[in-house]
């Protein structure tokens, strides 16, 4: 465990960690019992460490049930973490130095759903007007600063700024959206699936206001998505979950071209290709992703992954570099949860250099 | 020899809504299924694909909708079926699978009970338990693992995956020689939509069956189909085969659709570049403007394009185009 902890903090020396999360744990009880008689928790969040550096995007990725969402709804505390220390800007959330309510003004986030996410009600000035002024704002600068917000994201005031939700397309509600996080002057906005409802075409267009607004605000995302080419054309690093865990964090490029963990290989294999002379001819993985309620003991991903030894099943793998994979020293900025990855750890992979990426996923998934 | 043919159809929904005016979600579209084939279906929310799949099982209210044109599916005219044909048809000669299962599925029957009750139907003759070994085949078929186990199932104790496999079962139960797909594998996570894929092609060709899929979704589309159709504004504006849509795509909405993708294809954008996109939005179907419909968005319009129908042009055999520029 304390290779977990003291990887993602060596790796961000060079800029500052923006927030710093450690050990953060969120388990949903469930109604009824196991099997085995003990309560039945979903781990929806178990044990996690990442930072997120001034200025950069850190994209998530995973499937359904793998805790990128709860982990969005822990940082923003719209649900209370069981356990878990969120550092923002080197102060403790929640403490005197950081009021929650002073940090949930620094961090904003905008959802999926662009209808469900305004208040059907209030007119789209007055949605992006509403936090400033419960934060102390008179109705008059706030109004005003909407105004240049929606010009910002690239809907004139004269035309929208007196509209209802409805009134509005997808995408144009998404940049009400994005206007009303910005309303507060936050440094780090949480992206959760913002963009995966819009048609490929207005996505494209909300993609480059992303890019915009970032440089102009000198904003920090943390960009959550199960697009992965989304997620590879916006962030500097990714992190990958696996129920509930992180299975590999690194930058964009290194985890897209060397992609470490098993899951990780497997996950990006699965992209459909755009070449219709190399389509994919065999499914990285089968079934689907284990329950989050019973996870698999050891490493997560033991029950799907082929190179899987009975160690796994029995000890988890601490998030660190990959020491078994370089001789140069491993990338402290790549870390993976797996122990073939690890020099030392027992399994008998450790030694060998790199199978094929993707291809070797492929071979025995039926077993 | 065609498998499905659809003749200038057009779909109206009558006036609803706050305006009132009628919504022409479908006009003139002209698409041919072969035998065996699968054709992708692709365009963006409100291009009328689904509403163009939809109608080939006629499932839109009939007091709503105003429907015109020729449907022709294995030598059946679908538009004059009277309702005990229709339900002969449907299921037994095309049948559809949609994006929610869960919706799909009725949720107080075991999956089971669902397929024997859909081989009943179709064929009196045979027995229940002739019609549950069947069943059983299907699901081993589809790939469910402990079949026998799951048959018993209710649609809700079953994960996302393998609903979609149960929905395609069941779809398949009486050996339907159409499969319509509607956005089929877009709920599902990565690593479960390309196993959905890949069982759909190996099915297609196992059991020679003609595919027509919708979808929203370029690569899911690339990864089953032969020939594409690029819709836009209620109207097929591209038709050719996979490669060519992607290498030398023709029509500028189509260009622009692919253009517009973060990552992936040759045309697309890499990490800090722009992304290209297409300005505006597609125009409101109960308010068509005159003249091409992609005009107004289209970086290649001319003057004449507001003003002149483009109509649809054969490039060869296998492509065709619905654009001006193209014409001339």
């Amino acid at each position: 465990m304390n290779t977990a902890v003291a990887s993602p903090a060596a790796s961000s020396t060079a800029a500052t960690p923006l927030l710093r999360v450690r050990n953060l744990v969120k388990h949903f009880p469930l109604k009824g019992k196991r099997v085995d008689g003990k309560p039945a928790v979903v781990r929806a969040v178990d044990d996690i460490d990442f930072d997120v550096l001034e200025g950069e995007t850190l994209g998530v990725v995973g499937e359904s049930g793998c805790g990128k969402s709860t982990t969005a709804r822990l940082l923003m505390h719209l649900i209370n973490p069981d356990a878990g220390e969120i550092v923002f800007d080197g102060k403790v959330v929640g403490s005197r130095e950081l009021s929650l309510r002073e940090f949930r003004r620094q961090v904003q986030m905008v959802f999926q759903d662009s209808y469900a996410s305004l208040n059907p009600r209030l007119t789209v000035a007055e949605s992006i007007a509403f936090g400033p002024m419960v934060h102390g704002e008179s109705r008059d600068t706030a109004e005003r600063r909407a105004r240049d917000l929606l010009e910002r994201v690239g809907l004139s005031p004269a035309r929208f700024a007196e509209r209802y939700p409805h009134e509005l397309s997808g995408g144009q509600r998404q940049r009400v959206n994005i206007a009303r996080a910005l309303a507060l002057q936050p440094r780090l906005l949480i992206l959760d699936e913002a963009t995966s409802a819009l048609d490929k075409s207005v996505e494209a267009q909300v993609l480059n206001l992303l890019v915009d607004l970032k440089a102009d605000f000198g904003l920090t995302y943390l960009f959550i998505s199960h697009d992965l080419h989304v997620v590879r054309y916006l962030s500097d690093r990714v992190m990958v979950m696996y129920l509930g865990e992180v299975a590999e964090l690194a930058p964009s490029q290194a985890l897209f071209e060397t992609p470490h963990h098993p899951y990780a290989r497997a996950l990006l294999a699965s992209m459909p290709t755009l070449d219709p002379d190399r389509r994919t001819e065999q499914a990285p993985l089968a079934g689907d992703p284990p329950n989050p309620v019973n996870p698999p003991s050891g490493c997560r991903f033991h029950t799907r992954c082929v190179f899987a030894e009975p160690l796994c099943s029995q000890r988890a793998a601490s998030l660190a570099p990959a020491t078994a994979r370089s001789r140069e020293g491993a990338d402290p900025l790549h870390v993976v949860a797996c122990h073939m990855m690890q020099a030392g750890s027992g399994h008998s992979q450790t030694g060998l250099s790199q199978t094929a990426p993707s291809g070797a996923a492929t071979e025995q998934v039926s077993a | 020899m065609s498998m499905v043919r659809i003749e200038n159809l057009e779909v109206t929904f009558k006036g609803s809504g706050a305006t009132g005016r009628p919504v022409r979600a479908v006009n003139g579209v002209n698409l041919s299924v072969a035998r065996g084939e699968t054709v992708a279906l692709i365009g963006e929310s409100g291009s009328g694909k689904s509403v163009t799949l939809r109608s080939l099982l006629r499932l839109h209210a009939a007091g709503r909708t105003e429907i015109r044109g020729r449907i022709e599916v294995a030598g059946q005219d679908v538009m004059a079926m009277g309702a005990r044909a229709l339900a002969d048809y449907r299921g037994r000669i095309a049948s559809m699978i949609f994006q929610e299962p869960l919706l799909a599925l009725d949720p107080v029957y075991t999956v089971g009970q669902q397929i024997v009750e859909s081989i009943r139907r179709h064929e009196p003759q045979t027995s229940a338990a002739q019609a549950r070994a069947r069943a059983l085949e299907l699901f081993e078929r589809v790939r469910i693992p402990s079949p026998e186990r799951r048959l018993e199932a209710y649609p809700h104790e079953m994960s996302g995956g393998m609903r979609q496999r149960a929905m395609i079962a069941l779809a398949l139960a009486c050996k339907p020689q159409v499969l319509l797909a509607d956005e089929p594998t877009t709920a599902l996570d990565a690593t479960v939509q390309i196993q959905i894929l890949l069982l759909l092609r190996e099915l297609q060709r196992e059991l020679g069956l003609s595919i027509l899929f919708v979808t929203h979704d370029i690569g899911a589309a690339i990864e089953v189909a032969d020939r594409f159709a690029v819709m836009y504004a209620g109207r097929i504006v591209e038709e050719t085969d996979s490669r060519t849509l992607v290498r030398a795509p023709r029509h500028p909405y189509t260009q622009a659709l692919l253009r517009g993708r973060a990552g992936g294809s040759e045309h697309a954008m890499a990490r800090g570049e722009r992304l290209q996109t297409i300005a505006g939005s597609p125009p409101d179907l109960s308010r068509l403007p005159p003249g091409c419909a992609f005009a107004e968005r289209c970086t290649q319009a001319r003057l004449d394009c507001r003003e002149r129908d483009p109509v649809m042009t054969e490039l060869n055999p296998t492509h065709r185009v619905r654009c001006l520029l193209v014409e001339s």
